[in-house]
């Protein structure tokens, strides 16, 4: 087990994701944030909170999203996938979506997650960002669009961003 | 994770986590039930077929629906017009089926434990929506959703059961289900729909129905199930109306809401007046519209052991 980023880089790179976001975004109006269930909530949490702290006068349109259903992989498992609470309360209808996931490893959460957004309406545009990029090992055509950090990684190993709910001691684990 | 059983025959075989699991997925498919676009692609390499040789109308419609809604292929077949007039048998009819690609089978039969034997000679999943006199799993795990929605927890939450205990397969499920989640059941009709021991159970009972209603926050009101007596067991339905039946005027007495149900069909002005089935109290519909969620859940989870296995 290796510690590849500590609490401190980790709080300064959810600060910078959230101020490359407010620098491309003039107003919130149309803009939907949206966290993939179940860990990438854990980053949209503090994000959304980030750019709140920053633009205070604009009102975030926030959501969470389960892609179980949409998965893949349903029937390959030993086992069935338990879904988490999707909480959309937004016409999604010609809106342009910030999707925010922790890792982003193979690419097919987010095409699960892409899938289940269009049942909600039809955006207008859809980006991706992610805390952590597992760039070379991804198994379909998506990339991100805000990064905070790349690591190189084999296959069998696994990243594991462990959050810490008192926001003390937040890091990223890669496990053998 | 995963459900601890292969088959949902009864919820007698299942753990108090396995109910849980089915209800917490059940909250995700109500969510998706109340979208614009009411289906998720998870279950398109699934198959499943709705074998019942016995009628129904809610029950069939709501195991469709949730078939449909999960993106699995159904098929339904009914005993009425089939071969099983020309003398098929069961594992027959079932194999015949099955060898045509088909992943679950959701049956309801006349006869009691006809899930359970068919379990024993077929490899798919099977989804019991009603055996004779024995269980009906998800008319419980409905009705239960239903009473969590409205009252939270139902640990320690008093439930009547009233009416046709004898006959119903329901008032057995939920029974079970509603013991294994910790709440007070009273079951409560004539004596001679009662079943004989009934307290080894471990539940109370009472031929006051008053009784019943002022004690419970939920009354379950059952159907009389006049297709299962084969002997009269009270002098008719009027008699049975006037000293079992529950109207508004009862609900109004008590000083106050108990929420009223029934798995239907509902004989109105038998079991049940309809001013009280109509009333506010009344979570009748609630119910059905709980019960696509329930089956989902129940078919979804069941999927994942069926083809692993």
């Amino acid at each position: 087990m290796k510690t590849l980023f500590t609490h401190e880089q980790l709080t300064i790179t959810i600060q910078r994701l959230a101020h490359q976001l407010v620098e491309q975004i003039e107003a919130f109006e149309d803009v939907v944030i949206i966290g993939i269930q179940p860990r990438g909530i854990h980053l949209s949490d503090r994000v959304v909170k980030a750019i709140q702290a920053i633009v205070p006068c604009q009102k975030i349109q926030y959501g969470q999203l389960d892609t179980t259903f949409y998965r893949d992989d349903v029937h390959q498992n030993n086992s069935i996938h338990i879904p988490s609470a999707t909480s959309i309360d937004y016409n999604l209808e010609g809106k342009q979506i910030i999707l925010i996931d922790d890792v982003l490893h193979t690419g097919r959460t987010i095409r699960a997650a892409m899938d289940a957004l269009i049942d909600f309406g039809r955006p207008k545009h859809v980006s991706l960002m992610v805390l952590i990029d597992r760039r070379f090992s991804r198994e379909l055509p998506i990339q991100p669009d805000f990064v905070g950090q790349s690591v190189d990684t084999m296959y069998s190993q696994k990243v594991k961003v462990q959050w810490d709910e008192h926001n003390q001691d937040h890091k990223v684990l890669l496990l053998d | 994770m995963s459900l601890s059983v292969k088959h949902l025959l009864g919820i007698k075989d299942l753990a108090k986590e396995d109910i849980q699991t089915i209800f917490s997925t059940a909250d995700n498919f109500k969510q998706v039930l109340q979208r614009p676009i009411k289906k998720v692609p998870s279950l398109r390499d699934t198959t499943v077929a709705n074998i019942f040789f016995e009628n129904s109308t809610r029950t069939r419609i709501s195991f469709e629906l949730a078939e449909k809604r999960l993106s699995a292929d159904s098929v339904n077949f009914s005993a009425a017009g089939s071969s099983v007039s020309k003398g098929e048998t069961l594992i027959d009819t079932v194999n015949n089926i099955l060898s045509m690609k088909v992943d679950m089978v959701v049956m309801r039969h006349s006869a009691s434990g006809a899930p359970h034997f068919l379990s024993q000679h077929i490899d798919a999943s099977i989804i019991n929506a009603g055996d004779g006199t024995n269980e009906h799993p998800t008319q419980a795990l409905l009705d239960a959703f239903s009473m969590r929605e409205k009252l939270g927890d139902l640990k320690g939450k008093k439930i009547a059961i009233i009416g046709d205990i004898l006959h119903s397969r329901v008032a057995l499920s939920n029974i079970y289900c509603l013991q294994k989640l910790g709440a007070e059941v009273l079951v409560a009709g004539p004596p001679t729909l009662i079943p004989k021991h009934i307290e080894a159970l471990g539940v109370a009972y009472t031929y006051d129905v008053k009784k019943a209603l002022a004690w419970c926050e939920v009354a379950n009101v059952l159907r009389i199930q006049l297709e299962r007596q084969n002997k009269p067991l009270f002098s008719s339905l009027r008699e049975y109306a006037l000293y079992y039946g529950i109207n508004k005027d009862m609900l109004d007495s008590i000083q106050r809401d108990i929420l009223i149900m029934h798995p239907g069909p509902i004989n109105r002005g038998v079991e049940l007046s309809s001013d009280a089935a109509d009333s506010k109290q009344s979570i009748i519909l609630n119910q059905v519209e709980n019960g696509v969620a329930i089956r989902m859940a129940a078919i979804y989870l069941l999927s994942g052991k069926a083809i692993i296995e």
